[in-house]
């Protein structure tokens, strides 16, 4: 392991996370009639405050969204930054619960979906990317490529919605919405499993089927590229068994730039989580954004804001720091 | 170089200029034509290409001379009139009487101004970061790229959302470029890595050791040679801009526009009562999808075939360009 890489990268994610932590502050705290005035404008109602009710005022803003207004703002950032690092994301001022709470219960779901979906679409898009590479410009090849294309440039959105009105609304084959049936016990059991995957399978479907294309794309160009390189002719002429050669020559060296790519997916669907959940009405993180918004419950949305841009960060640093176990130049201290 | 020093007494070899002086307007005649016209010639050729721009110049005459040749929709004929039924209202009619065509084509425009706006927007600041920083090197690359770094690694979608909520834009452009604001840092990583094997090349160094700014060189040198890479990635903003506003318009979360949006007629037509229990609306939500979906295709095409002709790495590996999916 490269020690000095691996701080740096540790680093930067510290730093993005702090950054992201300051952009919200700075939301909540400057913007003229944002949420910090709005908060406080939902608690007083109308009519003037004596100074013993407008400290409580301030103590209740504090505890929705950790921000004491009163206070000079260095001490209020510092406040904050405190909390937050603290896993206390203030309240929700539609649920009335800790924020934090109401976004440890529907993370696992979010997290379910987008990653059996992640791993779906890449196993499919690899395996595929590389047969359309193995018969390059073949009809199969020619027509599966331009197929992949067109549902690429579909916005998975656009597939949930077809999903849920013709599969679920139409032919009633999938759920409408939630995450299991209310008649299966919670727990380890077949059963449970087995209603989970079924209430999944629509959003993972919408990512699958418009994700999986760009992927086998990606995997057939990277293919093809490297199976024009020296060092596949000379594996050839070495006699090295064409199966020795498909996974240990192309393969491997044909997966790499997916790997980034994968980096690049992690971001793009935790943050499609919102449309998609909204759509299967999914409780994950993302229909608490989406909710909040509805309903102006700016800790909330702040608070699931910050979740799943953490989440992401830390997703693609731990891909990141994985990626050496794929790449041995990264390890031995190549820059990429 | 538009006012070149001269010393007119001087007899040395070293002093004499050209005799024809090229003016600034000869300049960009000369870029746009290298640069604009003879790629297109080069891009119809291709097929992909040829679709690609074809797309691009239905939207854009859709957008500008199809309003004026399109009454604009009323809510005035019979309600959920099917598609192809009649010759008045050709894809139909939605729940409140208006034709669907003419909502479609009059949603064009504001599109393209947010396309305008996002994408100029994505450009201008990605090849301002990207250039500064690939061509300064030393610690403002490290500065900016630490900066741009932890832009790409925030999802753009919740980011956009938290903005729109608190922002409420109206005006197209505007919504565009807050829903390029978490686009621009991967373009500008790009740009930054292309700058870096273009800073080493002759004619840069040329322009270093003479003495040019950086603004000039980056300017003069730089952004000519960079403009096939930017106008591949012109594309991909573009379909950027239109994933995002029509997934903005269709969850509501931006303020409702006093222009038509596909993304509002698809919740229109998703939300309307009842709607996801019958069919009878099914042509009210699909055609503004086949809207998107035929633009997109049709950007994506023109990506392709751009890249094919302008990458020489990828024209020298005799391979398809790699597809990135975001």
């Amino acid at each position: 392991m490269n020690w000095q890489w691996v701080t740096k990268r540790v680093l930067q994610a510290l730093f993005t996370i702090y950054l992201v932590i300051s952009f919200t502050f700075v939301l909540i705290r400057q913007l003229p009639g944002g949420p910090a005035d709005y908060i406080r404008a939902q608690l007083i109602g109308s009519g003037t405050l004596s100074a013993q009710e407008r400290e409580r005022l301030d103590s209740l803003v504090q505890t929705y969204v950790n921000i004491n207004p009163d206070k000079p703002l260095h001490e209020q950032y510092i406040e904050y930054m405190a909390s937050t690092l603290q896993a206390d994301l203030g309240q929700s001022v539609w649920h009335n619960e800790p924020v934090i709470d109401l976004i440890a219960e529907a993370l696992p779901w979010t997290l379910f979906v987008m990653m059996t979906a992640i791993l779906l679409s890449f196993s499919l898009g690899i395996t595929f990317g590389a047969l359309m590479a193995y018969t390059e410009g073949s009809r199969f090849d020619m027509g599966l490529s331009t197929t992949l294309s067109l549902f690429n440039s579909i916005p998975y959105y656009i597939v949930g919605i077809l999903a849920v009105y013709i599969l679920a609304y139409q032919y009633g084959w999938f759920p409408t919405s939630g995450h299991h049936s209310y008649s299966v016990t919670p727990g380890f059991n077949i059963d449970f499993i087995v209603d989970i995957f079924y209430h999944a399978a629509l959003p993972v479907l919408s990512i699958v089927v418009t994700g999986a294309g760009g992927r086998a794309l990606g995997m057939r160009g990277n293919s093809v590229r490297v199976m024009g390189e020296d060092y596949i002719r000379v594996a050839e002429l070495r006699g090295l068994s064409s199966r020795r050669i498909a996974l240990h020559y192309v393969g491997r060296n044909a997966i790499l730039p997916m790997y980034t790519n994968f980096m690049i997916a992690i971001g793009f669907l935790f943050g499609g989580a919102v449309i998609l959940e909204q759509i299967f009405a999914y409780r994950g993180v993302g229909l608490l954004l989406f909710e909040s918004i509805g309903t102006r419950d700016y800790p909330l949305m702040m608070g699931s804001f910050l979740v799943i841009t953490i989440a992401v960060v830390l997703a693609i640093l731990i891909a990141d720091l994985t990626y050496g176990k794929l790449d041995p130049r990264i390890s031995a201290g190549g820059a990429r | 170089m538009s006012s070149p020093e001269r010393d007119v007494n001087s007899t040395s070899p070293f002093n004499t200029v050209a005799d024809i002086e090229a003016t600034r307007s000869d300049r960009y005649r000369r870029l746009f034509k290298s640069n604009v016209v003879a790629p297109l010639r080069i891009l119809i050729t291709d097929p992909r290409g040829a679709f690609g721009l074809a797309t691009l110049l239905t939207y854009v005459l859709a957008g500008t001379i199809g309003v004026w040749l399109i009454p604009y929709p009323e809510n005035s004929s019979t309600i959920l009139m099917g598609a192809f039924e009649s010759t008045e209202h050709i894809l139909g009619t939605n729940r409140y009487g208006a034709d669907l065509f003419g909502l479609i084509v009059h949603a064009t425009p504001a599109m393209l101004k947010m396309i305008a706006g996002g994408a100029v927007f994505t450009i201008i600041i990605a090849t301002a970061v990207g250039t500064l920083s690939g061509y300064k090197g030393g610690r403002t690359d490290g500065l900016l790229m630490l900066i741009t770094d932890s832009v790409i690694a925030i999802p753009g979608l919740p980011l956009i959302i938290v903005l729109g909520v608190i922002v409420q834009p109206t005006n197209p452009f505007v919504v565009g470029i807050l829903i390029s604001i978490p686009r621009w840092a991967g373009l500008a990583r790009a740009i930054r890595s292309e700058v870096l094997s273009l800073r080493e090349q002759s004619f840069v160094e040329a322009s270093r050791i003479n003495g040019l700014s950086t603004p000039t060189v980056i300017r003069r040198e730089l952004v000519p040679n960079l403009m096939p890479f930017i106008t591949i990635n012109f594309v991909n903003a573009s379909r950027g801009v239109i994933f995002g506003s029509v997934a903005l318009y269709f969850l509501f979360i931006l303020p409702e526009p006093d222009f038509l949006n596909w993304g509002v007629m698809m919740n229109r037509a998703y939300s309307s009562t009842g709607a996801l229990y019958t069919w009878e609306t099914a042509h009210w939500l699909i055609f503004p999808m086949i809207a998107i979906i035929w633009l997109s295709f049709g950007l994506i095409m023109l990506g392709q075939a751009a890249d094919r002709i302008f990458n020489p790495r990828l024209r020298a590996r005799h391979a398809q360009p790699d597809e990135v999916n975001d």
